[in-house]
């Protein structure tokens, strides 16, 4: 984030290399005139200052080993079968998660289908085709989206999307594409359709403004020579312009991706909460965060509050790799480094 | 740009695009804009619908009266909002000194491989599922001592925390070298150099990553599901169950009541009022630079 506030750093002066020498000199170095207890009062401030890193390293663990301890009681009574089973009976003290793995990885991936192309013709506008004044606006607007919270998103789904959906277009898409079976059923409005629709509306400011900042780093002489040969605009914009920020879109899209796996409340009030495995995108469904939302404050019994803790805990890795790989493929765009395999 | 193709001198020389590729561009040019207007349109559907059933349904007694007892009409969300204000209090107290500690760790010492660590930690820590957070506040904070304002305020805080370190780190980097060397060529000692001449030149870009973070959190539902759980009576004490504006409106609007529903849009716009007033002030200060310091 560039602030105007701050002189620039490349004013005239001393090289980089040699401020850094000198800095360091500066404070390994004795300097000749010291205050009374300057140096003790360093020692402290620099060990209060680090607690603190240590404290957001600590926290994570922290977090790892609740997640960890408090899930025991269900991984040593079902191992691996607990993410396998179909069955979830806390009266029986029977628990199966793939209902509700089922119902995450379906909501979202059919929230990144709906919100990947839109995200990116966003994206491409605002940086490619956009006159420059309406640039700021633009993407201000996009990613006020992102300011909405979850439970409004939810409020507004129970109430207008829904009517919409089951009013007008469940029964546009039973009839057009009823034959897939992926659009059965009763149009209740309510299930994994609206979750999928909520999701990608929560998700498109993420990967709209990521893309945007990818496509801002492309290069412009990499524009510039693409239309040099004779190329229209959109011809420059997939050989010029996408095809050498496809790692970094990537990168947004699963970070939009981990948001949306861990997304909860919105969710929870349109998914209809029913722990089946359905074809129709129709019926209800229930995501391993809704789960967690609806029964972990009325989990009787320790098996029952352990097995909850587990879908936490598997929650918790996926998120965490999916983020990690994000990062890892924007860094390669906006590091400077060229994604292989580009032209 | 693409004017500059067409008007190029050699023109004459350059065989006139085809047909297909004029079409292709067109419509493709075409789809981004039409994906620009998809995109708006809930965003306006959104803000229009809140406002105008939230204009509609605010009052004097929602702004000040507690709930009424289930089904009866009337009453308000005060005590909501109020407790909405001491949890937000206690995950600021707490959030914002530990997340620009950690970002004033993370610019002035941490060039080293514990630095690279606590970098890649924030990162991590700012993509966990908030509904996880809550259940590992639940089972630190909550169980054997019951519901409070404080579990649900330090959820709020871990939540905070990365946004803060990061951003802080940011704008401390972005303060020039020479400042630090000329505190140190006049022998001011580093944590004053740190504290009175870094940490206050990047005055306006920390306090910019304070308000990001406290919008991330006002809105936030899932952590506070089983920390503040929620209360329909007044409490201003840090370890009793606590409303929140967001469970309030959570619960309100699973509920069949229609004044309940009436009640939760307007809880929701003084919800987005608070947090788009943040975000704009956000914004505003980047573009004009000043927050008190010059």
């Amino acid at each position: 984030m560039a602030n105007p506030a701050f002189p620039r750093p490349d004013m005239p002066g001393p090289q980089p290399v040699a401020a850094a020498k000198v800095s360091a000199n500066a404070v390994q170095s004795k300097p000749l005139l010291q205050t009374a207890g300057g140096e003790g009062a360093d020692r402290v401030f620099k060990s209060a200052i680090t607690a603190c890193g240590l404290a957001v390293l600590g926290v994570l663990v922290l977090i790892v080993y609740e997640l960890v301890s408090s899930s025991r009681l269900t991984w040593h009574a079902f191992g691996f079968k607990f993410f396998a089973g179909t069955d979830w009976n806390p009266v029986s003290e029977q628990f199966g998660a793939l209902p509700f793995i089922f119902g995450t990885l379906v909501s979202s991936l059919l929230a990144l289908v709906i919100a990947v192309p839109l995200s990116v013709g966003v994206a491409v506008f605002t940086t490619e085709m956009c006159p420059k004044a309406m640039r700021g606006p633009l993407s201000f607007f996009v990613e006020l989206l992102a300011a909405i919270p979850s439970v409004i998103y939810g409020l507004w789904a129970i109430f207008v999307l829904v009517p919409i959906l089951s009013g007008y277009v469940q029964p546009f898409l039973a009839k057009t594409l009823g034959w897939t079976g992926l659009f059965e059923g009763p149009p209740y409005g309510i299930g994994m359709l609206a979750a999928g629709v909520v999701l990608a509306i929560m998700i498109i400011p993420i990967i709209s403004s990521i893309s945007r900042e990818v496509l801002m780093v492309v290069p412009q002489h990499q524009r510039e020579g693409v239309l040099a040969l004779g190329a229209t605009r959109w011809e420059m914009i997939r050989v010029g312009v996408l095809r050498n920020a496809r790692a970094g879109i990537v990168g947004g899209i699963i970070l939009g991706l981990g948001r949306a796996l861990g997304e909860t409340i919105a969710v929870t009030m349109v998914i209809g909460n029913r722990p089946e495995i359905a074809k129709s995108l129709f019926a209800p469904g229930y995501t391993m965060a809704s789960v967690l939302a609806n029964e972990f404050s009325e989990a009787t019994g320790d098996v029952y509050l352990s097995a909850l803790v587990e879908i936490g805990l598997a929650l918790f890795l996926v998120t965490i790799i999916v983020n990690a790989l994000a990062q890892l493929l924007v860094w390669t765009v906006t590091r400077g480094q060229p994604a292989r395999g580009n032209v | 740009m693409s004017e500059a193709v067409t008007t190029l001198p050699g023109q004459a020389l350059v065989r006139p695009l085809s047909l297909r590729r004029r079409i292709t561009d067109l419509v493709m040019t075409g789809a981004a804009v039409l994906t620009v207007v998809i995109v708006l349109v809930p965003l306006v559907a959104i803000f229009g619908y809140v406002v105008y059933r939230g204009v509609g349904a605010i009052n004097w007694a929602f702004l000040t009266q507690t709930p009424k007892p289930v089904g009866e009409a009337g009453g308000g969300m005060a005590n909501a909002i109020v407790g909405s204000a001491l949890i937000l209090g206690i995950a600021s107290l707490v959030g914002v000194p530990f997340g620009i500690g950690a970002g004033i760790y993370l610019a002035e010492f941490g060039r080293n491989r514990l630095g690279s660590v606590i970098r890649f930690t924030s990162d991590v820590l700012s993509g966990v599922p908030s509904i996880v957070i809550g259940i590992v506040a639940w089972s630190i904070l909550v169980r054997g001592r019951g519901f409070s304002a404080l579990a649900g305020g330090l959820a709020l805080a871990i939540m905070m925390v990365p946004t803060i370190t990061r951003t802080t780190e940011e704008m401390l980097l972005l303060v020039p070298q020479a400042l630090r060397e000329a505190a140190y060529g006049l022998g001011v000692s580093r944590w004053r150099t740190t504290l009175s001449i870094v940490l206050r030149t990047a005055t306006s870009g920390v306090i910019t990553g304070v308000m990001l973070a406290f919008a991330r959190i006002a809105g936030e539902t899932a952590p506070l599901l089983f920390t503040a759980l929620g209360n329909t009576f007044w409490n201003l004490r840090y370890n009793q169950p606590t409303a929140a504006l967001p469970l309030q409106i959570y619960v309100y609007a699973n509920s069949p009541y229609d004044d309940w529903h009436r009640q939760a849009w307007a809880g929701s716009l003084v919800l987005i009022v608070l947090i788009v007033t943040a975000v704009a002030a956000v914004r505003y200060a980047v573009r004009r630079g000043s927050f008190g310091t010059a």
